[in-house]
């Protein structure tokens, strides 16, 4: 009945002594969670209080690395290693001087080809098809409605090796063909089809305003400029000579640099297009991603971090000034707990699992709010929110670091309390 | 059955057995209490709950305190003893010593025939958890639970399946007569409702001695007879008991009485 006399031998052999072996005190995880739970739950106001500061804590720091995260991608998204190399450099003469209506020269993308930095570079314009027939068809007649209507690029062999098309049939034209005005077109792949041009093995033609053009290129891709995939591009001498310069300007130029060069590039290239005359140029370079970034990770966000550590030391002795608080006041309950068979270690690993729930659940709702933060301004902005996945995962383990490192001394200090002082209240 | 109060230097097995003659029965006598159910299977006599031989405390001070004087005491399996004595005489000290809240600075305690002495902090904390049921004069009820997860408690430490101590709580609250409010918070019981709660949790381990630190100091006497008439109860069903108070009508319900005063134990001779 009652005498449950336990002799057992343990396994590893007290080597002392051969006597009955009483059975361990245990603290099984469930119990210690349930317990430490309770405990935290008794005094709910409490509780959340102390959390608070870890809530602030660690919000701050998600809702900081997420903005952080969230502009870098944005900027990222705008800016690939392909825009941060291309410059782009308006013809703006006919403001200065209305007899300009081209102000690049002959030569454009050879001079610019000598700029340090450049790794392509070539002239472009929409020809302007309002006072002629320019319908595309892949017969020399034909009524107006049977034809293709497209934009016709004037572009020399520079801008196409800058957008860096696919080819898929053919060979693009080159400086060759630019320079002798030869009557040859790239198209897309769309129009290509449209047109009935499978093949260029024949060699075959297509009119413009019943003018033949041979088709030596079909592309169905490029990684700049992609209205080029909709137009039929003939070399700029070849459309100066049938249409004329571009008469209201429009001239453009697209120049692809090397990683870095873009700024330098930019700042030259009006002088080195015409010395005479660089102020009939407006380079556009991209916009330095360096600075961009750097505008975001700068002091601001140092200073948040530094709030949110401050917030999370708050915390800390928020949690740890609480612990110690809940420790002196339940000493009885520790007196008691030992009464009952628990180890000193027991009481250290519920305290520490107390206080490591609290600062885990500030760390959680934290990390929400964070998070929610996050997504509101990106929302707000429109656009797309980030939050590094290391970020949540990280956030409510800092919140649970700190509780525990807050519990430590409130923990031992608890383990320390002798049960019969502690019953004697 | 005896105790031997005194400053004794000397100890030994056979000065503790002269000391245990005087009155001459090899068992003891169980008056007023049913004796211990024979053992069927014929294994010897279990050992006593307690042994003390020439167990005393002084806390070290400064001033050094010799609160509990070295002394013999044996207390069988079954008996139902209080302790009556005056504030401060010492009586708490004993408990603390006899429930292994505090180590004796000399002598040896044997516990269930274990000598405490040699064993280690963490077994004798696991020897408390297992064998003895504390009840104190404050009851020390956690606030926020209810009865049965106060019971409850005691099984967390000793490795009592999660699913039984629900059932067990239950029963032994039903023992205690408070089967109609396992689920009251104690703040809703009155003190003698407490403190069955309290009995409830030292039986529920099924301990091998409960150990009662003035359970009536905090009860108005109709409540403090009636939990004095269930510890009876439980000596009836074979438990051991040990009472331990200042009133004198108190200690008169025990079967066996030991007196201390200024830290020296010695036993009652039954009026
Ligand atoms: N930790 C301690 N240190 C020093 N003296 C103590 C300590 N605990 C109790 N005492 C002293 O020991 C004596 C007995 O105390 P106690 O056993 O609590 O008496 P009782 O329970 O009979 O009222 C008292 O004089 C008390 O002051
Ligand atoms: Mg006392």
């Amino acid at each position: 009945m009652n005498h449950r006399r336990r002799r057992r031998f343990t396994l590893r052999g007290r080597r002392h002594r051969t006597g009955p072996v009483v059975e361990p005190s245990v603290l099984a995880p469930r119990d210690l969670l349930g317990e430490s739970l309770a405990g935290m739950l008794q005094r709910p106001a409490r509780s959340a209080l102390t959390a608070l500061g870890t809530v602030l804590g660690v919000g701050t720091f998600v809702a900081i690395l997420g903005l952080t995260a969230t502009t870098s991608s944005q900027i990222d998204s705008r800016f690939s290693v392909l825009t941060a190399t291309e410059v782009n450099i308006e013809d703006i003469g006919i403001e200065q001087n209305e007899f300009v209506p081209l102000a690049f020269p002959k030569d454009a993308d050879a001079r610019m080809a000598k700029l340090a930095g450049v790794e392509h570079a070539g002239v472009y314009w929409t020809v302007d098809t309002r006072n002629t027939d320019a319908t595309i068809r892949s017969s020399p007649i034909g009524d107006e409605s049977t034809g293709e209507r497209a934009n016709i690029v004037a572009a020399s062999p520079g801008v196409i090796e800058a957008a860096v098309p696919h080819v898929v049939q053919g060979r693009v034209y080159d400086a060759y063909a630019e320079r002798t005005a030869q009557p040859v077109v790239m198209i897309g792949s769309g129009m290509a089809a449209r047109l009935g041009i499978t093949t260029l093995q024949t060699r075959p033609a297509l009119f413009i305003g019943g003018r033949p053009f041979t088709v030596v290129a079909i592309i169905d891709d490029v990684k700049r400029k992609a209205d080029l995939l909709l137009s039929v591009v003939v070399p700029r001498s070849t459309a100066e000579k049938i249409w004329g310069e571009p008469a209201t300007g429009g001239a453009k130029m697209l120049v692809a640099t090397r990683l870095g060069a873009a700024q330098q590039v930019a700042k030259l290239a009006p002088t080195a297009l015409r010395p005479d005359h660089p102020e009939y140029f407006k380079a556009v370079p991209p916009p330095d991603p360096k600075t961009l970034r750097g505008n975001v990770t700068s002091d601001l966000q140092q200073l948040f971090l530094l709030l949110a550590a401050i917030c999370l030391v708050i915390g800390a002795v928020g949690i740890a000034n609480t612990t110690l608080v809940a420790v002196l006041e339940r000493t009885g309950e520790i007196g008691l707990r030992r009464a009952l068979g628990a180890r000193g270690g027991h009481i250290t690993i519920q305290f520490l699992a107390e206080s490591g729930s609290l600062g885990a659940l500030g760390g959680l709702i934290g990390t929400s709010l964070g998070t929610l933060t996050v997504v509101g301004v990106a929302v707000a902005r429109d656009w797309t929110p980030v939050v590094h996945p290391t970020t949540v995962a990280a956030a409510p383990a800092i919140g649970l670091l700190t509780g525990l490192v807050a519990g430590l001394y409130p923990a031992w200090r608890a383990s320390r309390i002798q049960p019969a002082e502690a019953l004697r209240r | 059955m005896r105790a031997n109060g005194g400053r004794r230097s000397s100890r030994g097995d056979d000065e503790t057995v002269a000391l245990r003659i005087p009155d001459g029965s090899p068992t003891p006598p169980r008056a007023g209490g049913p004796p211990t159910p024979p053992r069927v299977d014929g294994s010897p006599t279990p050992p006593p709950v307690i042994e003390f031989r020439q167990v005393g405390l002084t806390y070290p001070g400064p001033p050094p305190v010799p609160a509990f004087r070295p002394c013999d005491l044996t207390i069988e399996q079954g008996e139902f003893v209080t302790v009556i004595g005056p504030s401060g005489s010492g009586k708490s000290t004993f408990l603390n010593i006899a429930g292994l809240l505090d180590a004796p600075t000399e002598g040896t305690y044997l516990l269930d025939g274990i000598d405490t002495g040699t064993l280690k902090d963490g077994d004798r904390t696991a020897l408390r958890g297992r064998r003895i049921g504390f009840v104190f004069q404050s009851f020390h009820l956690l606030p926020h639970r209810s009865a049965r997860e106060n019971v409850q408690l005691a099984m967390v430490y000793n490795g009592a399946p999660r699913a039984e101590r629900g059932r067990r709580a239950q029963e032994a609250l039903e023992q205690v007569g408070l089967g109609h409010r396992l689920d009251s918070l104690p703040t809703r019981l009155s003190g003698g409702e407490r403190q069955r709660v309290a009995i409830a949790r030292a039986l529920v381990s099924r301990p091998s001695l409960l150990l009662c630190d003035e359970p009536t100091g905090n009860l108005d006497s109709r409540n403090a007879d009636s939990v004095l008439g269930l510890l009876e109860q439980l000596h009836a069903t074979g438990m051991t008991v040990l009472v331990i108070t200042h009133d004198p009508a108190v200690a008169s319900r025990g079967v066996r009485t030991v007196a201390i005063r200024d830290g020296v134990l010695r036993e009652q001779v039954a009026v």
